[in-house]
């Protein structure tokens, strides 16, 4: 068991530096261009590019301008953005944080309820006209760009059915902080919610009803009918049960993902300031510190949460314990 | 799928796979290949997109003839004082804008009819239509490439880890291992921020600023690790086999292995992943190109032309309706295509990317 752990962290950890160094080479050693001329964004002076050069060690070699942007990153925490002269950067990333996670968290719960009920119902009714109906909706679902989706939610409730019962609540974009203004939290957040789990209600369901089906052929549901216990119950019991491994790997996964970047659509659609959005107003003014330290900070934790997963995986099944 | 079914009553037949009792002798003549093309072709789902898939493909290589013969206008120049007739009358194709402070334009409105402005104009008078039809075809152009791309290296990756095995498994599983982990809209802004100004060289690959190559590069380079992990599993068990050990006990070189034992042998898999990887590099091409980090100005692609029509979804939601249908209605047929094609060349695959 202690070896596993051991080794799991190894992992880890290794595959966190991987990628601090993937992200460091992209940009810092890519051909062709100056990393200084980017890290100071467009039409900077020289004495600026010059100070980059200095604070960045840009002039010595690679391991030592990768250790002098790591100590930046997260020991002194003290890189600041060019763009927006003197920001400083890491703080202003954390303070993103409980946004992406207000909308990524809400997001969660829908699909995940909503996932279970279409690809139960689809799989209860196989081949009958809701099992049709209900894939032909998540085929569509899954279909949709997210930011167009997002753009017809803001079309239909913020414009063209404002003034009908329907979406009169709906207040303007933005976001409101849960800890002042709960209802406002909520109200702001139900349609992105909504439009960010849409795709993953349709994924999860689709295979959720596919792994449901395989299970129902199963020896242990055979013997679950030959005793006698009612359709519905050897469904939900044995079925839901034995699905739900490959659920919660694929759940940790994907909201791993949507925390570290993966959100970053509906929140610019939404004009929700996380820390996608942070990203991509960084990403229209080309202010690479910022870029770099959300793609570092949200690759580092997708990485923590895939390994929270694995850990997750041991506590619900106990042959991953043994096998180490 | 079919052979473990012990109560016929619960599982009414839904799957389009033939029954083995019947179709099995009369598709004993062909071979795999075309027993799987057969079963495809009578799955009338998979059909229907393939035609429209061909359809929408057809339109978009058309797209100069469009601009030419039917709408007559330039989808690429800004037209900000034209005008143009519709039922008789001259019409400003920029208007000034009646709403909130007047400020701004609205543009002309779409006129639902072969000519001019069939979809009205974006914010700087180009015909909507005409450039859907052109970013259409870049769309596809990226989805398609960066398709190839991803499959080439995969398999190449997946057949070297599997094959050699070692070190050369062992470095290649660790250089995947890191960029699994990489959330994909990460790693494909981090590789357009530093591409997408000043473009790329390396030795003999000279890549501008504004090239369609940097897109189909990047979305590409990030699905490869999805790809070639499945691939590599194949190739690890598929060494394990008899023949494989066979093929190398008579002194089969490496090559001829490769190319008549382990490709053949992993080409379902490759084929299943075809249609589902077209339809993520469509939907990753919109969105770089919604974020301004794919396809770059003047050329259009359905994302860019999404993103031009956010400022104006009030006034004229035409323009970001319109190609973000588009896109949808493709990724929905290359969806359905990708289910008649796993069911008919290899039904147990589990297949999700990303």
């Amino acid at each position: 068991m202690l070896v596993a752990i051991l080794s799991r962290l190894g992992r880890l950890v290794f595959v966190m530096f991987g990628i601090s160094v993937v992200v460091f080479l992209i940009f810092f050693a890519t051909p062709g261009s100056d990393p200084a001329a980017r890290i100071a964004g467009r039409n900077a002076s020289p004495e600026t590019l010059a100070q980059v050069r200095q604070s960045f060690g840009l002039d010595q070699p690679l391991p030592v301008q990768y250790a002098v942007m790591m100590k930046r990153l997260f020991v002194t925490q003290d890189l600041t953005s060019f763009v927006n002269r003197g920001q400083k950067v890491v703080p202003a990333v954390i303070k993103a944080i409980p946004v992406t996670l207000s909308l990524v968290l809400g997001a969660a719960v829908l699909w995940v309820i909503g996932g279970l009920i279409v690809g139960v119902a689809a799989a209860a009714t196989r081949g009958g006209w809701t099992d049709r109906g209900l894939m032909a909706l998540s085929l569509v679902g899954v279909s949709m760009p997210v930011f167009w989706v997002g753009e017809v939610m803001n079309l239909l409730s913020q414009s063209r059915l404002h003034h009908t019962f329907l979406f009169s609540w709906v207040p303007p974009l933005g976001y409101k902080p849960l800890l002042t203004d709960p209802a406002g939290w909520f109200k702001a957040l139900v349609i992105p919610w909504v439009t960010l789990a849409i795709l993953y209600i349709g994924l999860y369901g689709r295979i959720l009803r596919a792994d449901l089906i395989e299970t129902m052929q199963e020896d242990f549901v055979r013997t679950a009918r030959a005793k006698g216990l009612p359709e519905s119950r050897i469904l939900l019991r044995h079925g839901v049960r034995s699905s739900l491994i490959a659920f919660v790997t694929m759940f940790g996964l994907d909201f791993g993902a949507l925390i570290g970047g993966g959100a970053l659509l509906t929140e610019v659609v939404f004009g929700l300031r996380g820390v996608g959005k942070l990203t991509y107003d960084a990403l229209q003014t080309l202010d690479l510190p910022v870029i770099l330290t959300t793609v570092l900070y949200a690759s580092f934790f997708v990485v923590a949460a895939n390994a929270l997963v694995d850990a997750l995986y041991a506590v619900i099944d106990p042959r991953v314990r043994r096998a180490g | 799928m079919t052979d473990r079914i012990l109560d016929p009553s619960a599982l009414p037949a839904a799957a389009p796979l033939p029954d083995p009792a019947l179709g099995g002798a009369k598709e004993a003549s062909f071979g795999p290949w075309a027993t799987a093309w057969r079963r495809l072709r009578r799955d009338r789902g998979a059909m229907v997109a393939l035609a429209i898939l061909c359809l929408v493909a057809l339109a978009c290589a058309a797209a100069p003839l469009y601009a030419s013969a039917v709408s007559g206008t330039n989808p690429f120049a800004t037209n900000l004082n034209g005008e143009v007739t519709i039922d008789g009358t001259a019409q400003p194709v920029l208007a000034p804008s009646t709403t909130g402070l007047g400020l701004g334009v609205t543009p002309i409105g779409p006129t639902w009819a072969l000519g001019p402005y069939m979809l009205g104009a974006d914010n700087q008078g180009r015909d909507v239509a005409a450039r859907m039809l052109y970013g259409g075809r870049n769309s596809l152009l990226i989805a398609g490439a960066a398709t190839v791309l991803t499959l080439v290296f995969a398999v190449a990756i997946g057949l070297l880890c599997g094959f050699f095995g070692g070190i050369v498994d062992g470095v290649l599983n660790r250089v995947l291992d890191v960029l699994w982990a990489f959330p994909i809209y990460l790693l494909a802004i981090s590789l357009s921020i530093v591409l997408i100004a000043e473009g790329l060289t390396i030795g003999p690959i000279d890549i501008r600023a504004g090239s369609l190559w940097l897109p189909i590069a990047i979305i590409g380079v990030v699905y490869v690790p999805y790809v070639a992990r499945p691939i590599r599993g194949q190739t690890l068990s598929l060494m394990r086999s008899e023949f494989i050990a066979a093929a190398i006990a008579l002194g089969v070189p490496p090559w001829r292995i490769f190319v008549k034992d382990l490709l053949p042998n992993i080409m379902p898999r490759v084929i299943v992943l075809v249609p589902i990887l077209l339809a993520l590099n469509m939907i990753t091409e919109s969105s770089l190109s919604f974020l301004s980090i794919g396809v770059q100005p003047p050329d259009a692609s359905w994302g860019t032309i999404i993103q031009d029509g956010q400022g104006l979804l009030y006034s004229r939601p035409i323009v970001a309706l319109a190609p973000g249908l588009a896109v949808a209605l493709t990724v929905l047929c290359l969806n359905i295509l990708g289910d008649g094609v796993r069911d008919a060349f290899d039904p147990r695959a589990k297949v999700r990317i990303a």
